[in-house]
């Protein structure tokens, strides 16, 4: 069995440990870190698929800023673990049919639609992203989500003032 | 050379784990953790389709993917912030003000 293949389920049982650890968790300030655990894992599962622009991306944006920004409003809130039972037993057996339901869905269609392991000149690296990304085909794209960006900005300090 | 079948399995688990946690949990910032956890699914799929095809457009969409969560991170957490000064929980079960 190859490295990387060998790394890549090492990495899958990672993600899907912690983003089950994630849910399990009463405290949110654990489930904020059993995510960060998940969101590294993908990271490098990107590197794996040959995304190194990508990989670095989820690292820097995903479990850098995003997180950090879920873990400041939790110790800013001083969340507390969740009290109380938990949500009754026919809500949890009807979730979990559903969730069933919709796995079986996803996965037939997902490995219907792709086979093998991709084409062998696959090539995304930084400056091919570049080309692609400022090419005229997403230049409207780019602007409306530097718009976006800012409207957000805005959208959140009015929202958080006092 | 990962099977990309495989990597769209591991992106169909992690996306039903975190609908599940959506369900499951009470606290409003689990649920949208698990939203959040939903997006990496989906991007993780986008990767492996872009490797599949060949083609970049996938990674492209993953940078938009992306920026629109980063927007809707600071956008949510904020409401969250108001939320919880208004109604000093964070229980999902006690903002039922839109419930018929």
């Amino acid at each position: 069995m190859p490295i990387d293949l060998v790394l890549f389920y090492v990495l899958g049982a990672v993600a899907i440990a912690a983003s089950v650890a994630m849910i399990a968790q009463r405290n949110p300030i654990y489930s904020a870190f059993a995510l960060i655990a998940t969101l590294c894992a993908l990271a490098a599962i990107y590197g794996l698929l040959g995304s190194p622009f990508i990989a670095v991306l989820q690292i820097v944006v995903y479990a850098g800023a995003i997180m950090v920004l879920f873990l400041f409003v939790l110790m800013l809130l001083s969340v507390r673990p969740e009290e109380g039972p938990s949500r009754s037993k026919s809500l949890k057996v009807a979730a979990g049919a559903l969730v069933l339901v919709f796995a079986a869905q996803v996965t037939s269609v997902v490995t219907a639609a792709a086979r093998g392991t991709g084409s062998a000149t696959f090539d995304a690296s930084t400056r091919q992203m570049a080309l692609k990304l400022f090419s005229p085909e997403f230049t409207y794209t780019f602007l409306a989500t530097a718009i976006l960006i800012l409207a957000a900005l805005v959208g959140a300090v009015v929202l958080a003032k006092k | 050379m990962i099977p990309i079948n495989d990597a769209l399995v591991l992106s169909a688990i992690l996306f039903v784990i975190g609908a599940f946690g959506v369900f499951l949990r009470r606290n409003v910032i689990t649920v949208f953790m698990c939203v959040e956890l939903m997006l990496n699914a989906v991007n993780l799929s986008f990767v492996a389709f872009s490797r599949s095809l060949g083609t970049l457009d996938g990674q492209i969409l993953v940078f938009f993917v992306m920026t629109v969560a980063a927007a809707e991170a600071a956008v949510g957490l904020a409401i969250i912030m108001a939320l919880q000064r208004h109604k000093e929980t964070l229980d999902v079960d006690s903002f039922n003000l839109m419930k018929w």
